[in-house]
């Protein structure tokens, strides 16, 4: 196995000429080059590294040069000194294995010598993780050619490479994974990187989770991503555009893309940058969430996202989509993850096992909330457990402030406000549903919930007048509770109260899960999802319901109402027949909460249009809403 | 100032040495001089003594035995064989930690060959003498990277190698082997010798500083390893 050299002799092996070597004359002759440099002669040792940065327009020559320098090197990894050979190693660990030059055998020697480095003596495995890890993300000039056959096979040789070598060093160093996930965070792209950059390189992460390394980084690199996916959520200003034209949305604009006005075509590319990388980011993270359930590890990863959740998205203002990764991890498993998600926001609410402060007890039970009246594939009899506990818990607060001063006080009583509020928001989407199915109905006429409603802290008044106006609606259709005094709201988007209540910031108008914008990672989500347009009321008359569900299937062509999972609680459209243009029609209409559909108006007559339900991803872009 | 009766109970003083032992397993405490393998904890009694000037801390008084690995320059090792190659052997010691052996320190009694596909360093003059992947052997540490628990290891010494062979074929290996076997007994008797500790303990369960004296068994058992 010899290597063909260009020298005629040994000492000036980078020569031209053509005499073969074998592997341990080039090893003896590379541990004399690295020996040498201690008593002042670099000549060898120079060329050694000139073999090494020979990177463009290589010629067979010059590969040959490069490669038995290479395998020179991995022989005689002992001999190189961290201070004497300091330029040799920036050589090294400068290479890059997506050179467009390297053939195959190039890059698995340069691996080879890298695990060599990393695994003879603890003072290079940081170096080697390093290198390691720089190329998880490609050079510039192939960065954007990823779609070209040639770099999507160079892709795969680098990666596989990488990932293999990262295996073999913690094979043989054991410690290694904990020096490796801090290179990793340290070398993660920050959030204002191109798009393609953080995709390749959450790529690569996701691909560790997966991979036996894993068991020892994979939590740290799902909590990675989370946090980028939540750094990339805050920086999408919803808020600057809608001032700049209050009556587009910004995903209108972000769809449309044909805006003439620069400044607003540049404020909405600005969003789109982020919006766009963070849908791609869900698409992989959702993805891998798949190809984990499909391996039975599931159950595992999603404790880390948990633990993710309560860490980093609980308490993360303006957290608009990153919570659907949690949302989705669900939707696989509902009966283990679906329900322990519930039960966790329950257990912060309640603080049943540590105390919480109240703002994280009022984002839990405003994400519970939202997931109780969002997710498809819970049943109803966990909706309705966790609903009763919410609802012990209102009424033994009323309890206690019995006796007290009857003032209405809404910042003081906040957290009780927002118990209210998530009853009555959950009811208001589910009550229907659950009062066909006699033993549900049974227990939800056991609340006591004029006891609580009625109480002198009067949450009827506090509490969004949107949700309150339309739970009494139901309320009173199905004969569960009558207000006492007549609220006359007149389409209040929000009172003093309720602002005063929701603080600066706005608990009170905080749906998190309200419909999911992000185009490309709706596949993933609207199959388990209850778009409030499609809820059944209990004002609405079953026979007109009936009726009108025909006319509305047929108005929206190819839309198709699927029956929700455990009780026919809802349905929401078959996502493959929904065109591009009809998805917009239909962001329009679920953000918020359905806006007053055009298409159900049109029609006009029996159909009972829901009135509106507040949201805070988009908060009213409409002038009535306002 | 002594506090009779602590606002904490034993079980949280418990969770907090457990949280701070183990927050040290896996790595090299400059502090213990060593890996901390495990521990044994007593509260020896219930008083605590205030701190002073580092308030809320205050100073629990506490033995603790503990099980260290602390390798030194010519100690002898035992770990498991996990790859061959013609310029090294790297080996795994308590599944943590890695040890490489390079060519040039093998003794050149070992020659590297692949026997039956299997890379191998076999003895030229003790035919059974031979190292493969899945072998336990002993090596000689000639030094350890502390960050990292990387050994360097040798081969040289004539009471080194593959351990089924030195157990097995020469009685001056297996006299050399018991007397081996006992200092490691002797030294593992010393390394579970009580530690005595006086550590401060942080009041909100987070752990603390300590001032505990450096175990006089790393000295104990050089003094042994020389003798």
């Amino acid at each position: 196995m010899g290597v063909e050299l260009a020298s005629m002799d040994m000492e000036g092996y980078f020569e031209t000429a053509d005499i073969e070597f074998s592997d341990s004359e080039i090893v003896s002759h590379v541990r004399k080059a690295l020996r040498s440099v201690a008593q002042g002669d670099t000549d060898d040792y120079n060329h050694l590294i000139g073999g090494l940065n020979l990177t463009e327009h290589l010629t067979p020559d010059d590969v040959g040069i490069l490669l038995s320098g290479l395998k020179g090197l991995a022989g005689a990894v002992t001999y190189i000194d961290m201070v004497q050979h300091e330029a040799l190693l920036s050589a090294i660990f400068g290479m890059s294995l997506w050179n467009r030059d390297y053939e195959p055998d190039v890059m698995d020697a340069l691996v080879d010598l890298i695990i060599r480095l990393a695994t003879s003596s603890g003072k290079f495995v940081d170096s080697s993780l390093d290198m390691l890890i720089s190329n998880f993300i490609p050079p510039h000039y192939a960065l954007y050619g990823l779609n070209q056959h040639f770099w999507q096979t160079k892709k795969a040789q680098v990666l596989d490479r990488v990932h293999s070598a990262l295996k073999n060093i913690t094979d043989l160093v054991p410690l290694a994974p904990l020096r490796l996930s801090p290179i990793i965070l340290q070398r993660m792209p920050h959030t204002f990187a191109k798009e393609a950059v953080i995709v390749v390189y959450v790529e690569n992460m996701l691909r560790l989770e997966s991979s036996a390394i894993g068991e020892f980084v994979g939590s740290t690199m799902l909590m990675a991503v989370v946090d980028r996916l939540i750094d990339l959520d805050v920086e999408i200003g919803w808020d600057d555009i809608l001032q700049d034209d209050s009556s587009k949305g910004i995903f209108d604009m972000e769809l449309d893309g044909d805006d003439s006005d620069d400044e607003l075509a540049n404020h909405s590319l600005g969003a789109n940058v982020f919006a766009g990388t963070l849908d791609s980011l869900m698409v992989l993270t959702c993805e891998h969430l798949n190809s984990c359930a499909d391996s039975g590890r599931l159950e595992k990863v999603f404790q880390t996202l948990l633990q993710s959740f309560h860490v980093t998205v609980l308490n993360a203002y303006k957290s608009k989509f990153a919570q659907f990764v949690i949302f989705y991890a669900c939707s696989l498993d509902p009966e283990t993850c679906g329900v322990g998600f519930a039960v966790m926001l329950e257990e912060i609410f309640l603080c049943k096992t540590y105390t919480y402060p109240p703002l994280t007890r009022m984002s839990a039970v405003a994400y519970l909330a939202s997931y109780l009246s969002r997710a498809k594939f819970l049943q109803s009899s966990v909706i309705l457990s966790i609903l009763k506990s919410l609802v012990d818990w209102c009424l033994e607060y009323c309890q206690l402030q019995d006796g007290a001063e009857k003032i209405v006080n809404p910042q003081a009583h906040r957290v009780f406000y927002s118990a209210c509020q998530a009853i009555m928001y959950v009811l208001c989407f589910r009550m229907r549903s659950m009062w066909d199915i006699p033993h549900l109905k049974s227990q939800i006429i056991q609340f006591p919930l004029e006891s609580i409603l009625q109480h002198p802290l009067d949450p009827l008044k506090v509490c969004l007048p949107s949700i309150v106006e339309e739970f009494l609606r139901q309320a009173k259709a199905a004969s569960l509770f009558t207000a006492s005094e007549n609220f006359l709201f007149n389409n209040l988007l929000e009172t003093d109260f309720s602002k005063a209540y929701g603080g600066m910031e706005r608990l009170d108008m905080f749906f998190p899960f309200d419909p999911c914008l992000l185009r490309k990672c709706d596949r993933f989500i609207r199959p388990n999802f209850i778009y409030w347009a499609k809820i059944r009321t209990t004002y609405d008359d079953d026979e007109d319901f009936s009726s009108d569900e025909d006319d509305a299937n047929e108005q929206f062509g190819d839309e198709i109402y699927d029956g929700f999972s455990d009780d026919g609680m809802g349905r929401s459209f078959d996502d493959r027949d929904l065109d591009l243009d009809e998805f917009e029609n239909s962001l329009n209409k679920m953000s918020i909460t359905p806006k007053s559909s055009l298409k159900y108006n049109m029609e006009g007559g029996g159909f009972n249009i829901p009135m509106r339900m507040p949201a805070r991803i988009r908060p009213s872009t409409s002038p009535e809403s306002l | 100032m002594h506090f009779n009766t602590l606002l904490l109970d034993l079980m949280e003083l418990t969770i907090w040495f457990d949280e701070a032992f183990e927050a040290s397993l896996t790595e090299f405490s400059e502090v213990f001089d060593g890996v901390v393998l495990a521990y044994d904890v007593t509260v020896r009694n219930g008083n605590a003594r205030i701190l002073p000037g580092i308030h809320p801390y205050f100073g629990v008084n506490l033995r603790a035995k503990l099980l260290l690995f602390s390798p030194k320059p010519d100690m002898l090792l035992e770990g498991k064989v996990v790859k061959i190659g013609k310029e090294s052997i790297h080996v795994i010691v308590l599944a943590f930690s890695s040890a490489a052996i390079m060519q040039e320190d093998i003794r050149e009694e070992f020659r590297y060959k692949i026997k039956h596909g299997e890379e191998v360093f076999a003895s030229r003059s003790h035919k059974r003498h031979v190292i493969k992947v899945g072998s336990t052997i002993r090596f000689l540490v000639k030094s350890l990277d502390e960050e990292i628990l990387h050994i360097s290891g040798s081969l040289i010494p004539s009471h080194t190698g593959s351990i089924d062979w030195l157990d097995k074929h020469t009685e001056e290996g297996s006299q050399l082997e018991r007397k081996i076997c006992r200092s490691i007994k002797r030294e593992r008797e010393t390394e579970k010798g009580k530690a005595e500790l006086n550590l401060g303990v942080y009041s909100e369960g987070a752990f603390l500083n300590s001032d505990h004296h450096r175990s006089k068994k790393s000295k104990r058992r050089r003094t042994e390893e020389e003798s």
